[in-house]
């Protein structure tokens, strides 16, 4: 079955980015393919490689630029989110892309599901 | 068309368990994630109004979530489903769509 | 990578937008309209829910000089131009707030919250901002 991702939070405030990523793993785990995660409202900031977590924390954005690369999920950060939000292509880790919000429409078209996650 | 339903709040801090509990129909599947897997604990303020909708709807509970926040132990809402993040994804799959009530 | 394996072209699909919050406190209610516009330009059937503090999205009269934040209520009336037609508000939400569609900045069909859930399990995708 062919999934789409919504994240509308970032990586440290809400417990969402987690959550979507954690569902994510555990689609491909399960033999699903995982079309398009995509980034909006402060979700942007999950594509932001200046993040710098402590040592011992999870560091999300270089998980799902991992998974994103490892499984050809196109990552992609909503640009006018991202904008407003001071997300730029020279921040963008390997995997991710900016492009519009007509990339979520169309990846609710194309997945058999959609699945939000959010705060 | 049975739906999923994904709760991710406290119903202790917000109203949206109580909005998902208004429209969600019969025969379909409400799960608990984040901060909403204290609505899935007996013995509280809440725990009837999600035992009051048991016979019309499944109800499941996100485990890591129990886990992280110290309640492994706890004692559960009778017919209360505990599941993974691989049971979540087996969830979407089996449901024609989800909606996220945050 | 692009996810373009897909032929989405000429393929209609139910999406529901759930607007679940208050305008101005935070941004969800705003891009959550954004993303009402593009479904709408990518000629969906599109369906457009206000419940909880949702309702307040709709409210008339709002005027956003002294916060000096972006008024987009009046962008609920444009919606008609993108054919977008079916604004759904929930009688209980409405009733709890005090308020009556003529609070409302454009006409909407008001459902009670079973018949609301009706609809919501009807549809391929639903969206919350």
């Amino acid at each position: 079955m062919r999934f789409g991702i919504l994240v509308n939070e970032g990586p440290f405030t809400h417990q969402a980015s987690d959550t979507a990523y954690q569902f994510a793993k555990a689609a491909i785990g399960k033999g699903h393919k995982v079309g398009r995660v995509f980034f909006y409202h402060d979700g942007v900031n999950n594509a932001n490689k200046l993040s710098e977590p402590q040592a011992d924390d999870r560091n999300l954005v270089a998980l799902w630029s991992k998974l994103g690369t490892e499984h050809g999920i196109d990552l992609v950060v909503c640009v006018a989110a991202a904008m407003r939000r001071g997300i730029k292509d020279d921040l963008l880790p390997a995997g991710f892309r900016i492009s519009g919000l007509g990339q979520l429409i169309e990846a609710g078209i194309a997945s058999d599901r959609l699945v939000v996650f959010g705060d | 068309m049975p739906m999923l339903h994904t709760v991710n709040k406290s119903p202790f801090q917000t109203t949206t368990l109580e909005s998902c509990l208004r429209l969600a129909k019969k025969g379909s599947a409400v799960l608990l994630i984040e901060d909403a897997v204290y609505g899935a604990l007996d013995g509280t303020a809440v725990s009837a109004r999600v035992a009051k909708r048991m016979k019309e709807l499944k109800f499941y509970v996100l485990g890591p979530d129990i886990a992280a926040r110290g309640l492994g132990e706890a004692k559960l809402i009778d017919g209360v489903t505990v599941v993974d993040y691989g049971n979540f994804v087996d969830l979407v799959a089996e449901h024609d769509a989800t909606q996220a009530w945050m | 990578m692009q996810d373009d394996d897909i032929n989405t072209e000429g393929v209609v699909k139910k999406f529901m937008f759930v607007n679940r919050r208050a305008p101005y406190g935070t941004v969800y209610a705003l891009e959550g309209l954004e993303m009402v516009l593009i479904a709408a330009a990518f000629e969906q059937d599109v369906s457009v829910v206000f419940m909880d503090d949702g309702v307040y999205q709709l409210k008339k009269g709002q005027d956003t000089k002294a916060v000096n934040m972006k008024n987009f209520s009046p962008t609920f009336r444009a919606l008609d131009g993108y054919d977008v037609e079916k604004l759904y508000v929930e009688k209980e939400s409405l009733e709890a707030r005090g308020l009556s569609p003529a609070d409302l900045v454009v006409p909407v069909e008001v459902l009670s919250a079973d018949e609301l859930g009706t609809l919501m399990a009807e549809q391929d995708v639903v969206m919350t901002a």
